[in-house]
């Protein structure tokens, strides 16, 4: 069953007009400003198939800024996130793609300041759901529905083990959990969704493993 | 947990309770949370979507666009005239519902029901019945809980996204999922409540999404009207004892069926129906500089 709680159908409470060019794209924007785990200095969001076509007339512009500025999908500062963000002095930019993708409402944001750069590809699936379906390259598929918990790795015999045994000892039930990797032996990327938030010292033991290379967390 | 209506008037029946608190009782089972903590959020949804309806009646709400907004307001004055045929309940629904999509459309705030673009029928419906019974908060907020039990259903058995669907898995659903509520927040029983759903999609079956320039306006804002007039109408159809010879869950079936071999013009893209008309595409000129079909 794809919609498991009564609150994806009444809910959610939201900023107009459209649930998927909207609050899905909110949504999106706020999982890349999760994983990038600060403010950027840089957006870039190439919009394909119907996000490209009607982007201003649904506020998806603004929605997807509002999300990386870390707002809500009801956040009525959504509405102002293009002047938000140059008050700021955040360059945004769009780029209209005419590439077809599988979805017809997906996403790819660029997130970088000096630190570093994340991509991240976001589809809008309907009433306000998500999927991120690739990362800085992985495929992944991830809801933004559970909190969950990202670990980019070496690919080697006891990384997987020592992440999944750290959060069994901060007693964290693991809900989904995925791999992948773009070659074998060497990075690849764990997904973890989980039951409850995570706290900071579950990130930092993680951190400190073996082979270990980013953590991230996506809040609930 | 069930999967159609079948299960869930059966549900409902066996342990003598209403659809509201199967709903309730399956919330609290799938989050692990409290009853206090589902009625909460759930009360929560109901305040935003009264000042969605409240705003949407008072001020004049106007879209980026300029496709909608006003029409909420004029309907409420022409009320007041007295000589309305459709009657007080029924147009201040209608109302009441193109308050919430004037107020979506022009990026204000409102709650999914099931979807933005068909967020109107199940509030307007909910604040005009309000206005005629006053219920009290716990059975507005059932309301609510009776209508996502529905809406559940089509979710996982059919769609309820234009772009999959067509509009019927919009304003259709959300036409079904007020019938049904309606039909519980007046004293009728489970069975009741899914004749009505039922009664009232069927009457939606075939409609198509063709929103002008892709924007959730025209003709959103209208069918959401016309929905919360149907839903009304249903339940009342099935609280009178009227039956649907089609048995719900076959309902909602053909409507998937009819949406999936919709094409895909008539499915959100803005190629088809009303977009595709003269007019409609010269709305779209003048608000994109360009027509869709055009780029």
């Amino acid at each position: 069953m794809k919609f498991r709680s009564v609150f994806d159908i009444i809910g959610p409470v939201m900023i107009g007009p459209s649930s998927s060019h909207t609050a899905g794209a909110a949504r999106i924007g706020r999982v890349a400003r999760h994983l990038f785990g600060r403010e950027p200095k840089s957006i870039t969001i190439s919009l394909y198939g119907s996000f490209a076509r009607t982007y201003k007339g649904h506020g998806t512009d603004v929605a997807l800024v509002g999300g990386v500025l870390d707002f809500d999908t009801y956040d009525e500062r959504i509405v102002n996130a293009l002047t938000i963000a140059e008050e700021k002095k955040i360059k945004v930019r769009f780029i209209e793609e005419d590439a077809l993708t599988d979805h017809p409402n997906t996403a790819r944001i660029q997130l970088s300041d000096e630190k570093g750069v994340l991509e991240l590809v976001g589809i809008s699936i309907g009433g306000g759901k998500i999927e991120v379906i690739e990362l800085n390259g992985f495929a992944l598929g991830l809801s933004g529905n559970s909190p969950a918990i990202l670990v980019v790795h070496n690919d080697r015999f006891g990384a997987i083990a020592g992440v999944s045994n750290t959060l069994a000892k901060h007693e964290i039930n693991i809900g989904h959990m995925n791999v992948s990797r773009k070659e074998k032996g060497k990075e690849a990327l764990m997904t973890i969704e989980v039951d409850q938030n995570i706290p900071q010292v579950v990130l930092d033991a993680v951190e400190l493993l073996p082979n270990i290379i980013q953590v991230a967390k996506i809040s609930e | 947990m069930f999967r159609n209506v079948a299960e869930l008037v059966e549900l409902a029946q066996s342990k003598n309770i209403p659809i509201s608190e199967v709903m309730i009782e399956q919330e609290m089972d799938f989050r692990g949370s409290s009853r206090e903590q589902v009625y909460e959020q759930m009360r929560n949804n109901l305040v935003v979507m009264e000042q969605a309806v409240k705003r949407g009646i008072t001020e004049n709400v106007r879209s980026h666009s300029g496709l909608t907004g006003g029409d909420a307001v004029l309907l409420q004055n022409y009320m007041k005239s007295g000589n309305s045929l459709s009657g007080q309940t029924m147009l201040d629904a209608v109302s009441k519902a193109i308050a919430t999509n004037e107020v979506n459309a022009a990026m204000g705030t409102i709650c999914a029901t099931p979807t933005a673009g068909s967020a109107g029928v199940v509030p307007g419906t909910l604040f005009a019945i309000k206005e005629k019974v006053n219920p009290t908060e716990e059975q507005m907020v059932r309301y609510l809980f009776t209508s996502g039990a529905f809406g559940f259903v089509v979710a996982n058995n059919a769609s309820i996204s234009g772009a999959a669907g067509g509009c019927q898995a919009e304003v259709g659903s959300a036409t079904g999922m007020a019938a049904a509520a309606i039909v519980e927040l007046m004293g009728g029983t489970p069975e009741q409540s899914s004749h009505a759903f039922a009664i009232a999609l069927k009457n939606m079956l075939g409609l198509v999404c063709d929103p002008v320039a892709g924007l959730v306006e025209v003709p959103c804002v209208k069918r959401n009207a016309m929905g919360a007039s149907n839903a009304l109408v249903a339940a009342d159809m099935s609280l009178a004892g009227i039956t649907s010879r089609i048995p719900c869950d076959e309902v909602i079936d053909a409507m998937y069926k009819i949406g999936q071999t919709m094409p895909s013009a008539l499915r959100e893209t803005a190629q088809g129906g009303l977009a595709a008309t003269p007019t409609g595409r010269e709305l779209e000129a003048k608000i994109f500089g360009v027509a869709l079909d055009k780029k």
